[in-house]
């Protein structure tokens, strides 16, 4: 039996490490740290950036357009008030939670294979939410008179609506944004330090000192980075259940069919995780194979991705199935209508196509096979990515278009520039990614140095656990 | 004060007032007019009354600043330029009034507005002298308080920025004082007297009838021909078929129990409509489930608003209607009537059923023939009244109201052979527009332009004012002095609410001109005309005075007449019923002839039965487009006597088989920048021969898409009842079937809200509702609704805060239709209140939802979460900043909303904010009855009423406490203040039992 290759593939894969073998303190430090001072960016880099960048041209050329028009450019109308800005928007806040998740989470669990891949995916998450955080503005008739959903004291003593989902929305996501970017900034200064003591360039010497915020090592500032980190690691955790809480909540909150469910802020937080790891997935993959990572970010990574997603994807599969069921057994004949209407009605073919992505094809994860092959992973994540876009769309647009009054039923579709606007925001994403894979350590070097002596001690025979 | 005094120091004069004197870039300069020749005092005034620059000319492309600067002087400047507004002559307001104009406060004026030249008699709300909004005049016979559409929308018609601002010669602007010169050239020629052809409308008005009659004994040879493409001459002919002479034919729809339309959409459409509806909607008015209510049946090929409101709707080609006539006729024993060439094809039970349900109400029946049925049908249908002994009863005979009845094709097809013979040397056309909707195998387009002499007095330079060599502008009704007559035979008395906006003319100033006489202005024409006719009046001034005031000249509505009907009616054994595929030409509901395709406001209103907007469409049943395998949105050729015409098809539930019917009014080349372009012209294949009906139609596919823009796309109601209907037998059994389903649940997480004092509401009663859309337009006028263009109606981004939603219910050949107005429920647990989560839509201590357009970011959350779907959003900037005729016909009591704000029924919060504050001042509760919403106001069918809901004995409550009312998507616990009483039908038992079967 235990000759058979499955299973020794499944020995194999349990038993890689996190981290490759025959690497020290210096040679994790060079190989990572290199990557920023020392190799010009590869010719792939430039062209990357070029299209990243040109994207982000066009986000900029469409929100140009829309304050000046108005919102009206986009096929939003009446009953599908919302379109494409609160989709991509759900969409990104979702991909942003698996580097909270993996930052905070596991940091907490201390599952140690998060260590190389946890910088990135915090970048991601900012990224992902500095993408997100811009469609409820922009979605905005008014978007000028935003800071309006801000308690703030006015002379008009106005408020906020506190009983308004888009209320708590406006204090979830920013609080979100803050606490990702402490978390992320923290996190980098020791790796910053060791740039600045590294850079030969007296410009960037200058910028990372700068931005180091004198870090000198001492076991002081150790001990105080272990604290701040843990400290915020604590206060990250619940965000991770709290935001996508709180944006299923703008859905859940209304009254409208294939809205108003209770299921919406379990289900919601797994397909954010599920999306966010998808995303980790997309980017790793590459980013390993082109920087030559594949020893920081070994299968076991990939591995433990590959069967994260499957777990998230069987909950949000099992989400579905409940808006299903409960549609029916409410025996509402709204909830019923909406149900069939997804399935059968004039979006039935994004409905299934959600389906075949989100539940269909991750249960190929089920086996080792398919789970040692980047490649499969890679495509099995991009399906993913999009399925995980469709079923906002599902929710946003299938429920809205049809709901109570026959009357007013209508068809939503998006204009040339509900494309553009969510082509611009992958180009900023992708911009800022590649800026972020340029000027600042992908892997935190200092973690990947722990994680070094752990090793070396494991391998005299001490377990952690001591 | 000082401020509008240094303002006015510098600029005066009015905001919209033309700047036709000003000569155009590279014209030659004309002198302005006799006056400038002789630089009177009068000129000089008028010249220093010009406005400050920029203002006056609409052409002018004003920047930013200038548009403040001239704003901000207009709005500084709105007392003293009303003052300059008025018209010179005295014009008296309605009822009581205040003593001056007090700003924010409108006046109200008693006039009338005419369609095809019958009068309505309507109120015009005036805030500083200008006219904002058109309501029906409730002393007026024909309005009884409600208006139409059409009415509605005139003042967009005044205000219009496109209507002709100056003379205009073969193409150049030109002068008042040329035209003078030129014309009497022309009668002064060889030919000039019996050359002179006046073309003009239908004309009701005696003070222009006296002007056309002298005008034309002192021309003779002249001729005058009336002219309309939405021609009566069915029902004149008919009449003269009946009796041997012209007479009109009233209807008195509240003493009928049994009424039969014979396609005729008598409720909705046609001289007397409102008050049709009105009488008609009074009878259905049921009280609790013993009442009895009267019964409609309905025999047509289109489908109309009479025939969803119909308890026994048959579809039946327009061209057998004649057979089923005379099938019915016979039934009823009249025997002399020839039967039909073929038996109609209609359920065997249904002609002794309704000759027997007629029969039974004998004295208390009705039979109304539409007007695009020939005059045979409307003389049986006279014959039929008569042998039901309905005459004098629910049917009486008047003098015409026409000045001088005709029939309008015939003569128009003289005028055509007349020019054609060379003997028409001079042609004055006052409104109309031939040279659009003349017939077109008459080649009218071709032989005006070879007429020495052709003058034209129009509203826009449109087709016809092309082809003339003169064009001169006319003014507004609601510019001018003048008369008209309404269905019944009263007079109302024009009475201008504005001096001409531009310097347009009168007819009465053009034939004044024209007999020579042109000294006496238009008020002096009417005032002495009636003068002349009142001489039994010792005070002529009180009793002028009286009639300006009510808007009806008293004791002008003409006695019955008695008539008796020739022997032998309809004995001639018709033709066959002529095969093939059968056209049927009908006016379209919202624009008419054509006449208002410039009118956004109608143009935007979506269509009673379609729910169409911005189009024409050829409408075909079911069947037949499955048989041609044609469908919606498909453009087609129509092919009929040998002329072809692209149209857009409609597929429509509830159409004849094998017929098609076409709707006029569109495909206008010069109509505007509102109207040219849209739709196809009907017109283009509507023959002299065959001015309503015809068959031998061809249809081809073209493979092309015509996108349609309909602001209701789902026709079914899903099983979801939002219109809850039963027969009277099932209203008896079971006389809570409206509330059968209410599970209002009372759990709240948030504590009940006590209403003290007011709580505003509203009841709809579905069972009067024709679904006409006057509320629309109505609601339109008052809250300043924009309107945003076809496109964005096909998106689904139209604005109107009120919608008439519209059901079909059974099969898609024979459906039972259902019309239900729409508009913010006001919710006392409002679903969108909660979700803003800026708290720009906030609950009133009355229990209106109110929107805050200045809090709003437009989240459009509130939408979203609306389950009535009510609220609006400007999705972009669609309401009109710039246009500066515009402006003065904005409500100043409601904000023009700009891009990016939520908007929606407010209850006319305006109107109950109004009344309140004098209830306050004279320290008394708002009375019931004396807020009047204004899609209330103008309904013919008195559908809904609105009051205090805490009152139990307002007539709002009373409603409420009906065992038809109902809450529309009860279950929801949204609670809200605008209930609906549900729809009840009255068939004839002997049809709906082999119906059902």
């Amino acid at each position: 039996m235990a000759d058979s290759p499955a299973d020794k593939l499944a020995e194999k894969m349990a038993t890689a490490p996190i981290l490759g073998p025959g690497h020290d303190f210096a040679s994790v430090t060079d190989k990572i740290s290199s990557i920023v001072l020392k190799r010009r960016p590869p010719k792939w880099w430039w062209v990357g950036f070029a299209i990243a960048f040109a994207l982000v041209m066009l986000m900029l050329y469409s929100i140009t357009y829309l304050l000046i028009v108005g919102v009206g450019i986009w096929g939003i109308q009446v009953p599908v008030g919302w379109g494409f800005a609160i989709i991509n928007f759900v969409w990104w806040i979702g991909i942003g939670h698996a580097g909270t998740l993996i930052s905070a989470i596991l940091l907490l669990l201390r599952q140690q294979w998060r260590t190389s891949i946890n910088r990135f995916a915090e970048a991601m998450t900012l990224f992902a939410v500095a993408c997100a955080g811009m469609f409820p503005l922009l979605h905005m008739g008014r978007p000028w008179l935003a800071y309006w959903m801000f308690p703030y004291p006015d002379t008009m003593k106005m408020w906020p609506n506190f009983r308004s989902p888009l209320a708590w929305d406006v204090f979830a996501v920013s609080t979100y944004a803050t606490v990702s970017l402490l978390f992320w900034f923290v996190g980098l200064l020791p790796d910053l330090a060791t740039l600045r003591d590294r850079a030969k360039n007296p410009v960037a010497k200058i910028i990372y000192g700068f931005l180091a915020m004198g870090w000198r090592g001492s076991a002081v500032h150790w001990y105080r980075h272990e604290t701040a980190s843990l400290l915020l690691a604590g206060l990250a955790t619940p965000l991770v259940l709290s935001v996508h809480t709180i944006v299923s909540f703008d859905f859940a909150f209304g009254i409208v069919p294939g809205w108003h469910a209770t299921i919406f802020p379990p289900y919601f937080v797994a397909g954010a995780i599920y999306a966010g790891f998808a995303m980790v997935l997309t980017l790793s993959i590459p980013v390993r194979k082109v920087f030559g990572l594949e020893d920081f970010i070994t299968m076991r990574h990939l591995d433990n991705m590959g069967k994260v997603l499957l777990a998230t994807g069987l909950i949000v599969g099992y989400g579905y199935m409940m808006e299903a069921f409960s549609a029916y057994y409410s025996s509402d004949q709204y909830e019923r209508f909406m149900i069939l209407n997804r399935m059968f009605g004039p979006y039935a073919g994004i409905y299934w196509c959600l389906i075949l992505c989100n539940i269909v094809t991750p249960q190929f994860l089920w086996f080792r096979k398919v789970r040692s092959k980047v490649g499969a992973l890679f495509a099995i994540a991009m399906v993913v990515n999009v399925g995980m876009w469709l079923e906002r769309f599902v929710i946003v647009v299938t429920s809205l278009h049809r709901d109570f009054l026959p009357s007013s039923w209508g068809m939503y579709y998006p204009t040339r520039w509900d494309f553009a606007l969510f082509f611009g925001t992958i180009g900023l994403f992708l911009t800022l990614l590649f800026l972020f894979l340029r000027f600042l350590p992908l892997i935190s070097i200092y973690e990947m140095r722990a994680l070094v002596s752990e090793e070396d001690k494991k391998a005299e025979g001490w377990s952690p656990a001591d | 004060m000082d401020i509008e005094k240094n303002i006015g120091g510098d600029t005066s004069g009015e905001l919209t007032a033309p700047h036709k004197d000003a000569p155009e870039q590279g014209a030659p300069r004309f002198w302005r007019g006799l006056e400038e020749l002789a630089d009177t005092p009068e000129f000089r005034d008028h010249k220093e009354n010009e406005f400050p620059h920029g203002a006056n000319d609409p052409d002018a492309k004003l920047n930013r600043r200038e548009l403040m600067k001239v704003m901000a002087a207009s709005a500084a400047f709105a007392g003293l330029s009303g003052c300059t507004k008025l018209p010179t002559q005295k014009i008296v307001p309605y009822v009581r009034q205040p003593e001056e104009i007090i700003p924010g406060k409108p006046l109200f004026y008693a006039t009338a507005v005419t369609l095809s030249g019958v009068a309505t008699g309507v109120l015009v709300e005036s805030h500083m002298a200008r006219p904002t909004k058109i309501e029906g005049n409730p002393d007026h016979p024909a309005s009884l308080g409600a208006a139409d559409s059409f009415a509605q929308a005139s003042v967009l018609g005044l205000y219009d920025p496109d209507r002709s601002r100056a003379e205009v010669h073969d193409g150049r602007l030109a002068s008042w004082a040329e035209f003078q010169s030129e014309l009497s050239l022309a009668l002064g020629g060889p030919t000039g007297a019996a050359g002179l052809r006046l073309l003009t409308g239908t004309i009701t008005s005696p003070s222009l009838g006296d002007q056309i009659r002298g005008l034309l004994s002192q021309f003779s040879g002249a001729k005058w021909v009336q002219y309309e493409s939405v021609t009566r001459d069915n029902f004149r002919e008919g009449a003269r078929l009946a009796f041997g002479e012209v007479v009109n034919t009233v209807y008195r729809v509240a003493q009928a129990d049994v009424i039969l339309a014979l396609d005729s959409d008598f409720l909705t459409a046609g001289p007397g409509s409102l008050r049709y509806a009105r009488e008609f909607a009074r009878k259905r008015r049921v009280e609790n489930e013993n009442s009895k209510m009267n019964r409609l049946y309905a025999v047509e090929s289109t489908p109309t608003s009479t025939g969803a409101m119909a308890d026994h709707r048959l579809r039946l080609r327009a061209s057998d209607v004649e057979g089923f006539t005379r099938a019915l006729a016979r039934e009823l024993g009249l025997n002399s009537v020839a039967a039909p060439a073929s038996a109609p094809q209609v359920p065997a039970e249904w002609i002794p059923a309704l000759a027997r349900d007629l029969k039974q109400h004998s004295g208390a029946s009705l039979v109304v023939a539409g007007d695009q049925q020939p005059p045979v049908v409307h003389a049986i249908a006279h014959a039929i009244n008569q042998a039901l002994g309905n005459f004098d009863k629910t049917v009486y005979f008047t003098e015409p109201i026409e000045q001088s009845p005709s029939n309008q094709w015939s003569s128009m097809g003289e005028l055509a052979a007349d020019i054609r013979a060379g003997s028409v040397s001079t042609i004055v056309i006052l409104g109309g527009n031939p040279a659009y909707d003349a017939p077109a195998d008459l080649g009218f387009k071709e032989l005006l332009p070879k007429v020495t002499f052709s003058a034209r007095l129009g509203q826009h330079e449109d087709e016809t004012s092309a082809l003339c060599h003169w064009h001169i502008p006319e003014a507004h009704e609601l510019e001018s002095w003048g008369d008209a007559r309404a269905f019944d035979g009263t007079v109302s008395v024009i009475q201008p609410l504005i001096a001409p906006l531009y310097g347009g003319k009168t007819a009465c100033e053009l034939l004044g001109l024209l007999s020579g006489k042109g000294a006496k202005s238009p008020h002096d024409v009417v005032r002495d005309y009636w003068k002349a006719q009142k001489t039994d009046e010792p005070r002529f001034d009180a009793f002028w005075e009286k009639t300006l005031r009510d808007g009806v000249v008293a004791g002008t509505q003409f006695p019955p007449k008695q008539v008796s009907l020739k022997p032998g009616i309809a004995a001639e054994p018709p033709a066959a019923t002529p095969q093939g595929l059968e056209i049927v030409f009908r006016p379209d509901p919202t624009i008419y002839d054509g006449r208002f395709a410039n009118n956004g406001w109608l143009q935007e209103l979506p269509k009673p039965m379609t729910k169409l907007t911005w189009d024409a469409v050829a409408m075909v049943s079911p069947k037949t487009a499955a048989r041609l395998g044609i469908d919606s949105s498909q453009a087609v050729e129509l092919k009929y006597q040998g002329r072809t015409i692209v149209a857009p098809v409609w597929v429509m539930p509830g159409h004849a088989d094998e017929s098609v019917t076409a709707f006029l009014g569109y495909g206008r080349t010069r109509a505007g920048r509102v109207g040219t372009g849209t739709g196809f012209d009907a017109g283009w294949i509507r023959t002299y021969a065959s001015p309503w009906i015809g068959a031998g139609l061809e249809i081809r596919r073209t493979g092309d898409k015509w996108p349609l823009a309909a602001t209701q796309t789902h026709n079914t109601m899903e099983g979801r009842e939002p219109i809850r209907v039963a027969t009277l037998d099932e209203y008896a059994k079971n006389p809570k079937f409206a509330q059968a389903e209410a599970v209002e649940n009372p759990l709240s997480l948030y504590p009940d809200v006590k209403y003290e004092g007011n709580a505003w509401g509203m009841a709809i009663d579905l069972n009067s509702c024709t679904g006409c859309g006057a509320c629309v337009t109505a609601c339109q006028a008052e809250n300043n609704i924009a309107v945003v263009g076809k496109t964005e109606v096909i998106i689904g981004r139209e604005m109107h805060w009120i919608r008439i939603d519209r059901y079909f219910e059974g099969d898609a050949d024979g459906p039972n239709t259902f019309h239900q107005p729409l508009l913010c429920q006001h919710c006392e647990d409002a679903p969108c209140e909660l979700v803003c989560p800026v708290a720009a839509t906030v609950h009133s201590p009355e229990g209106l939802n109110e929107m805050v357009y200045n809090r709003c970011v437009g989240t459009r959350y509130c939408s979203n979460n609306c389950p009535y779907k009510v609220r609006r959003f400007n999705f972009r900037l669609y309401s009109d900043w710039d246009t500066p005729s515009l402006f003065g016909m904005r409500n100043p009591n409601v904000s023009v909303r700009s891009r990016g704000v939520m908007e929606k029924c407010s209850y006319c919060v305006q109107r109950i904010n109004a009344v309140k504050i004098d209830a306050e001042k004279q320290d008394r509760p708002v009375r019931d009855g004396e807020i009047v919403t204004a899609c209330q106001q103008t309904c013919p069918s008195e559908a809904i009423v609105f009051g205090n809901v805490n009152d139990p004995n307002s007539k709002v409550s009373l409603l409420k406490a009906k065992n038809r009312n109902y809450k529309l998507l009860e279950e929801l616990n949204t609670r809200p203040r605008t209930t609906y009483l549900a729809r009840l039908r009255n068939p004839n038992p002997e049809i709906e039992k082999s119906a059902g079967a």
